[in-house]
């Protein structure tokens, strides 16, 4: 079973803490905006994205099983 | 907080037993940074409150919340309730955070406010809707930054008083604390630094009406919030064995004794990465630390693991986002490494005895990152140095 990772823009607050726990798959640029570059990773990336998910200060990132 | 993360740690790890959580606040466990900010400007403010994990409902706790425990045993693990019910486990998590320090004789004024809790920010946010003239904030900490900063979202007028000559000056060394003395005067908030309050006067229904400092100056004042810091909450822990001094100490690993660990605010710990023992007051250290204390009380004693983080650390002030990895004192040197203190966004280093011990950004969160890295691999000032140049 796959997995999408989604991110509620309206609750981001670009601080990053997603893009040092996983910078292939998370990466705030210097327009100061989040970009997911790949937003159906590998499953072996499910625990880093888990971590990102736990630690993100604004809860917003999730986790959407395909 | 603390406490949850450590108690969804463990249930992740397939620990399948009771977990009871002792809390002596009655709403559900809330996130506590947006308290100061979203909360107290936002139209709706219950749109800034959240649970402290999404999945809450699913941990299968019991709860006694609205409850406080009074005593523990630490030979034992008995903890006691404030209704004389004793609990008895075979594990222990510490995670009972800190209070806000009061001015005293102000306890029971009107209008004065610390701000710690859902409560807290429930009563500062009232008084601020019924729009007043003017607010003063003691104490030119994060929280009351924060605090000025979010009145002057909403147009009131603030003045900052400040003890110290500059705003953090025990934290920051002076070059940031100017630069954050800068940025709340280009923001409109008045600052009064170097002088102390004196007490605040009431009118005669027992509301605060003025500030009075050490200098003589009355600055007129119909709301106050105090921000001086917070004391780890151990006083109920007197007497249970534990070693307290300014928190609960524990080893390396987060164990205060056998069955016991901490973790959050509550918590002092020797960092082996820095070789220091700190205690922090950060949300980011509440959840790892949370999770590592969790971790290790399922741990044997062979297996248990280190807690090595570079702390880190944000603040939201007017249109800026602090934040602060690693460690940093008044005395340290510092080094811009892009932009100017004048710019929106800037990055300075922070070194000590010929090694980086932090760095602090503004509206680079990447850099800060990257920075948080080379932070844990300790590099030296000097390659710092020829690292940010190159
Ligand atoms: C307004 C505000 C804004 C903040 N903003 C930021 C920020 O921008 N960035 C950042 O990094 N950090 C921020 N923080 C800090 C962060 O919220 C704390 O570090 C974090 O909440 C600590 O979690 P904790 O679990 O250790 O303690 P707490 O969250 O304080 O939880 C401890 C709980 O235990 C309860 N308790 C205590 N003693 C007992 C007892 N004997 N019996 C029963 N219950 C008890 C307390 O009432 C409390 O509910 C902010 C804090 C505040 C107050
Ligand atoms: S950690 Fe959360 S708030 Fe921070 S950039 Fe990532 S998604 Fe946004």
């Amino acid at each position: 079973m796959g997995f999408k990772v989604e991110v509620d823009y309206d609750k981001c607050e670009s601080n990053a803490v997603c893009m040092a726990i996983a910078p292939e798959i998370f990466e705030v640029r210097d327009d100061d905006f989040l970009y997911v570059l790949n937003d159906t990773p590998d499953d072996s990336e499910r625990p880093r994205v888990q971590e990102a998910v736990d630690r993100c200060p604004k809860q917003a990132i999730s986790i959407a099983e395909l | 907080m603390a406490g949850v993360r450590a108690a969804q740690a463990m249930r992740r790890a397939g620990f399948d037993g009771v977990i009871t959580v002792v809390g002596d606040e009655t709403h559900t466990p809330y996130d506590r940074p947006p308290l100061s900010k979203a909360f107290l400007v936002a139209d709706d403010p219950s749109t800034a409150v959240r649970p402290v994990v999404p999945d809450l409902d699913s941990l299968g706790l019991e709860w006694r919340r609205g409850r406080s425990a009074v005593s523990l045993d630490a030979a034992t693990l008995a903890v006691t309730l404030d209704d004389g019910e004793v609990l008895a486990a075979d594990g222990v998590v510490l995670a009972c955070g800190a209070t806000a320090r009061r001015l005293p004789g102000t306890e029971d004024l009107a209008g004065v406010h610390v701000l710690r809790t859902l409560d807290d920010a429930i009563g500062l946010r009232a008084d601020l809707d019924a729009s007043p003239r003017r607010v003063v904030v003691i104490g030119a900490g994060f929280i009351g930054a924060e605090v000025a900063a979010s009145c002057r979202t909403r147009g009131l007028d603030v003045t900052v008083v400040e003890a110290l000559s500059l705003p953090l000056g025990r934290v920051l060394p002076p070059d940031l604390g100017r630069w954050c003395a800068d940025l709340h005067r280009a923001h409109g908030t008045e600052l009064r630094l170097g002088v102390g309050v004196d007490g605040l006067d009431a009118d005669g229904s027992g509301r605060v009406h003025a500030v009075r400092l050490a200098d003589g100056t009355v600055i007129a004042a119909d709301v106050v919030v105090v921000g001086i810091g917070v004391i780890p909450n151990t006083q109920w822990l007197d007497g249970s064995g534990l070693t307290i001094d300014n928190g609960v100490v524990c080893d390396a690993t987060t164990l205060a004794a056998p069955g016991i660990v901490a973790a959050g605010d509550v918590a002092r710990w020797r960092n082996p990465l820095f070789g220091e023992s700190m205690r922090l007051e950060h949300w980011e250290n509440a959840v790892d630390m949370g999770v590592h204390a969790g971790t290790r009380l399922l741990a044997a004693d062979g297996d248990a693991e280190e807690f090595a983080p570079v702390p880190w650390f944000w603040s939201d002030q007017y249109d800026r986002k602090i934040q602060l990895a690693g460690r940093c004192d008044a005395g340290d040197s510092v080094e811009l490494i892009e932009g100017t203190f004048d710019d929106a966004r800037f990055v300075a280093l922070i070194g000590r005895a010929e090694r980086l011990k932090g760095v602090f950004g503004v509206n680079r969160p990447a850099v800060v990152n990257r920075w948080r890295q080379h932070i844990a691999d300790g590099i030296s000032w000097d390659d710092a140095l020829q690292l940010s140049s190159g």
